[in-house]
C-alpha cells in the first residue's frame, strides 16, 4: 500500500522524537507537466531514509542530498529543478516540468 | 518546521480537521492555522479559497511570497454492498489513499475472505453507519441493488454532505429510487447529488471495469473545479 501524506508527516514526527535529524521537503511551485502537485511532501532523516515524493522519482536523489546538508546546517533552502537546468536534466526531470522545492529542517 | 507545529498538524489530521501551514519561503518563517481559527485570520479569505479548492499554492501578501500548504482530511470511501464490484473497487480505492469500509448486512457477502485487508461491517446501515462518522470528505457508493439496504444508507449520506454519492442502477431503477427517497424526506437537492447510473460512461462491463468507471468519477468529483467556485 502506498504511503499517504499523513503517514509521511507521522514518520517525520516519529523520527524526530526518536532523536534523528529530519528534513521536510515540500513542492511549493510547479510549471508545466510537473508530476507531483504543490504541497507534496518528502521527509528525509539523517540516515538518508526517505518517505513520500516531490516528483515522479526524477529529483528525489538530489533533494535527499541537499536535505542532508540542511539537517546539518539548519538553514532552509528553496531548490529549483527544470528542463532548462542542466542539473535537472542530469537528475532526470525530463518530463517537461519545472518545480520549486522548499527544504527545511524539523527543529 | 518545528516539532511542536508538526505534532499539532498530525493531531489535526488524525481528527480529520483541515489545517494550514503558511511558510515564507524566503526565510523559513512559518505558522500553522487550524480550520477552527480561520475567522479573523489576516489571510482568512485566501486560506478559505485554498481549502475550497483543496489546493496548496504560493500566494502574495504584504509583498511577501507565502506558501500555503493545505492539509485537508484523507478521503474515505464507504461502500454499501459487499458485492463483486466492491471486491474490485475496495482495493483500487485503497491504492489511491482512501480509507475504505464495506457495509452489508448479508453475512454471506460481507465476509473477510472476500475482502482481505478491508474493514467490513456486517450490519444494517442504521447500525453500521453512525459509528463511522461519515463526513464531507467521504465518497459514498451504494451498490447492493436492494432498496432495503441502499435507501437508508443514501439518506444518511445526504445528511452528512458527502462530496460524492453514487448508486448502482439503470435510469429506470434510479427514477423509482428518487421517488422512494423523496417520500422519505429527501430534497430535490439531495437526490440531484446522486450519480446514477453510477460511474463515468466508459462502456464498462466486468465488475473491475465498473469499479474503474466509479473510481474515475469520484476522482473527477474530488479534483475538477466545481461549477460556480472561484
Amino acid at each position: 500500500m502506498l504511503e499517504r501524506d499523513e503517514d509521511i508527516l507521522q514518520a517525520a514526527e516519529e523520527w524526530k522524537k526518536a532523536g534523528h535529524g529530519v528534513a521536510l521537503a515540500t513542492v511549493v511551485e510547479t510549471w508545466g507537466s510537473a508530476p507531483r502537485p504543490a504541497g507534496s511532501n518528502l521527509v528525509i532523516n539523517d540516515e538518508g531514509t526517505f518517505l513520500g515524493s516531490v516528483s515522479g522519482g526524477c529529483v528525489e536523489g538530489a533533494v535527499v542530498t541537499e536535505a542532508l546538508d540542511i539537517i546539518a546546517s539548519g538553514q532552509p533552502k528553496l531548490l529549483e529543478f527544470g528542463v532548462a537546468d542542466e542539473t535537472a536534466f542530469n537528475v532526470g526531470l525530463s518530463c517537461g516540468g519545472t518545480i520549486r522545492v522548499f527544504v527545511e529542517k524539523v527543529a | 518546521m518545528n516539532l511542536e507545529t508538526l505534532t499539532q498538524v498530525n493531531i489535526e489530521r488524525a481528527a480529520r480537521r483541515p489545517v494550514f501551514v503558511v511558510t515564507d519561503v524566503s526565510n523559513g518563517e512559518q505558522r500553522m492555522v487550524k480550520a477552527a481559527d480561520l475567522a479573523g485570520d489576516p489571510l482568512e479569505a485566501e486560506l478559505r479559497k485554498q481549502l475550497r479548492m483543496g489546493k496548496s499554492a504560493m500566494i502574495e501578501a504584504d509583498g511577501k511570497k507565502l506558501f500555503v500548504n493545505v492539509y485537508a482530511p484523507v478521503a474515505r470511501m464507504v461502500i454499501i454492498g459487499a458485492v463483486h464490484i466492491s471486491q474490485a473497487l475496495a482495493p483500487m480505492a485503497r491504492s489511491l489513499g482512501y480509507d475504505v469500509t464495506v457495509v452489508d448486512p448479508r453475512t454471506a457477502f460481507a465476509s473477510p475472505e472476500r475482502f482481505p485487508d478491508v474493514r467490513v461491517v456486517a450490519e444494517w446501515p442504521d447500525v453500521a453507519l453512525p459509528p463511522l462518522n461519515v463526513d464531507h470528505y467521504t465518497a459514498f457508493v451504494a451498490v447492493t441493488h436492494d432498496p432495503k439496504i441502499d435507501d437508508p444508507a443514501l439518506l444518511h449520506a445526504f445528511e452528512r454532505d458527502c462530496f460524492y454519492v453514487g448508486a448502482l442502477g439503470s435510469r429506470k431503477t434510479h427514477a423509482k429510487r428518487v421517488d422512494r427517497l423523496k417520500a422519505q424526506g429527501a430534497s430535490d437537492n439531495d437526490v440531484a447529488k446522486i450519480h446514477a447510473p453510477i460511474g463515468l460512461p466508459i462502456g464498462a462491463i466486468s465488475p473491475g471495469e465498473v469499479a474503474v468507471a466509479i473510481m474515475a468519477q469520484i476522482t473527477a468529483q474530488l479534483r475538477l473545479p466545481k461549477e460556480g467556485a472561484s
